[in-house]
């Protein structure tokens, strides 16, 4: 290399490197996941039908799409739509902008969607993969070129801060994700099982494992102390800590598992909303 | 016995080049041994800086292939017989020689950190009784033998140059040391927000990636000051606790028998 090699080797520049290997399937994978994950997410909020499904029965039981869950109002006369009794606050408001879908998913997916947004790993996925900043280690960040340059999480980001907050209600969604659940394993009052309730199970049981894995709730639990041994609750905090502990560990992997299990679930039980697939259960 | 390409960089901050060896290297050696074979025998002037040789004086950081690493501890057979090996000085310091780099900025973010004070019983004859449980997280921070190279790979130093605004991840491990020590009693919150730049961490992770004493830092030590940041400044439960309960005292361990 020419004797220029001292302004190479420090030169800046989005993706500017001398790394040899693989570093950006990473940012790739992630960028393929989270894309495919946001296009599933909002068609399926965007759509307002098929989102229920009891085989046409009446009474206790049945299937709710997740990326519908909670119910908080009820547009009557939609196809695949739940009945009226599982809305938390009735009918469908009036003065709905015409221009908007009257789906239930639009009111409640601020809620999760902000929580995954602002998680500390989450963060990390789509900072390296959406933003370059940096799009992996030792690769060069985009530049900033405003004049303020990078302000990282002080400024505008400063919206990441909401993480404890939005944390705080998502525990209520792994509350409502457990009813769902328990709904599903009843046809017209009738216990039995399905793959649509295999499917709904297992979705609160991730989100659960995502959630209690959540950085904020492991502060809460045990991280903001700095004795352990100097009370009882110290040493109740210091087991329960453990516990968060090994869910934070491997928060990345509740990530994308309870991300994908949910888009398989809502997808599963909007076809067989539609008839496209046939549930097999234990009722028929 | 096998020839091995290399190339090195030479020079100074201002000007260099990225010159070619080829050496003989043998089983078992490591890139430190290779650098230190070639200085020998076909670069007598060439700058390396080496202590230990065992990975725990953090004197031989460098970027090998372009990921930063230190020397003493990058086996030789993790690269490909026919693979050129490019070994550059860190690239958010500034070149002292060849692929030594001025690592002194750091020193004088160290002296930034208010030190430790202890609670009053712990310079007595009584003491307190130290619990595995309440040290074990400040044990992991100890670890780190100031090798600077997740100071070198932290993108808001090195791309973004921003060494004025973020005191950088080795010592946000070393204020999270201080300020989850059971015995310590300074407030370093406020100053962690406002001077050290808590916020400028986008948790990219690429410290604890690089990090060659597994040290967790970014989940372990910056995203639990950065939530502690949180409860002082953004949580409205934790912030109206405080205003109704008022300010939680810090718990002291049990004094000695």
């Amino acid at each position: 290399m020419s004797s220029n090699a001292a302004i190479a080797i420090r030169s800046k520049g989005f993706a500017k490197t001398l790394r040899k290997d693989r570093w950006w399937l990473y940012p790739a994978l992630v960028l393929f996941g989270l894309t495919s994950f946001l296009v599933y997410g909002f068609w399926s909020a965007w759509q307002a039908d098929f989102y229920w499904y009891s085989a046409g029965q009446e009474g206790f039981g049945g299937y709710l799409a997740p990326f519908y869950s909670p119910l908080l109002f009820i547009k009557e006369g939609v196809e695949g739509a739940a009945p009226m009794a599982h809305a938390i606050f009735g009918s469908w408001p009036e003065g709905w902008p015409s221009w908007l879908p009257p789906s239930p998913s639009l009111l409640i997916l601020a809620v999760p969607g902000i929580f995954r947004f602002t998680c500390y790993y989450y963060r990390k996925a789509y900072y390296r993969a959406f933003t370059g900043t940096p799009p992996a280690c030792a690769v060069g960040a985009l530049p900033r070129n405003r004049k303020s340059g990078y302000k990282g999480e002080t400024g505008l980001m400063l919206v990441q801060n909401i993480h404890r907050i939005t944390m705080y209600f998502a525990l209520m969604y792994i509350i409502v994700f457990f009813y769902d659940a328990y709904l599903s394993f009843f046809r017209a009052g009738e216990l039995g099982l399905g793959v649509g309730s295999i499917l709904l199970l297992g979705n609160p049981i991730l989100l659960t494992c995502y959630t209690f894995g959540c950085h904020s709730i492991r502060h809460l639990v045990s991280g903001s102390r700095d004795c352990y041994s100097c009370s009882m609750n110290g040493k109740i905090a210091h087991k329960n800590g453990k516990i968060v502990g090994w869910l934070n560990q491997r928060h990345e992997l509740f990530a994308w598992l309870s991300l994908i299990w949910i888009v398989v679930a809502d997808f599963y039980i909007r076809m067989v909303s539609m008839g496209y697939i046939t549930d097999l259960n234990t009722w028929v | 016995m096998a020839t091995r390409k290399f190339q090195i960089y030479k020079g100074d901050h201002k000007n260099g080049e990225l010159v070619n060896f080829e050496t003989e290297v043998n089983e078992g050696m490591v890139v430190l041994d290779v650098v230190l074979k070639i200085q020998a025998e076909l670069a007598n002037d060439l700058a390396v800086r080496w202590n230990c040789k065992a990975g725990k004086c953090g004197s031989c950081s460098v970027e090998i292939n372009g990921k930063p690493k230190l020397s003493c501890m990058t086996r030789m057979n993790q690269y490909g017989p026919d693979e050129t090996i490019t070994i550059t000085p860190l690239k958010t310091f500034p070149v002292i020689k060849d692929i030594v780099t001025d690592v002194s900025w750091n020193y004088t973010q160290n002296k930034r950190i208010k030190p430790v004070k202890l609670a009053p019983e712990a310079k007595t004859d009584k003491g307190y009784v130290m619990y595995q449980e309440d040290v074990g997280r400040v044990q992991e921070f100890r670890k780190c033998i100031e090798c600077y190279l997740c100071q070198n790979v932290c993108h808001i130093l090195r791309d973004h140059d921003k060494k004025d605004e973020f005191i950088g991840p080795r010592f946000m491990i070393r204020v999270a040391s201080l300020e989850m020590h059971p015995l310590d009693i300074v407030d370093r919150i406020p100053e962690l927000k406002k001077e050290f730049g808590s916020g400028m961490c986008n948790v990219t992770r690429c410290c604890t990636e690089v990090c060659p004493e597994d040290i967790n830092i970014t989940d372990n030590g910056i995203i639990p000051l950065k939530e502690r940041v949180i409860d002082r400044f953004y949580d409205p439960v934790t912030i109206l606790s405080r205003k109704i309960f008022g300010k939680r005292k810090k718990k002291l361990p049990p004094i000695k028998p």
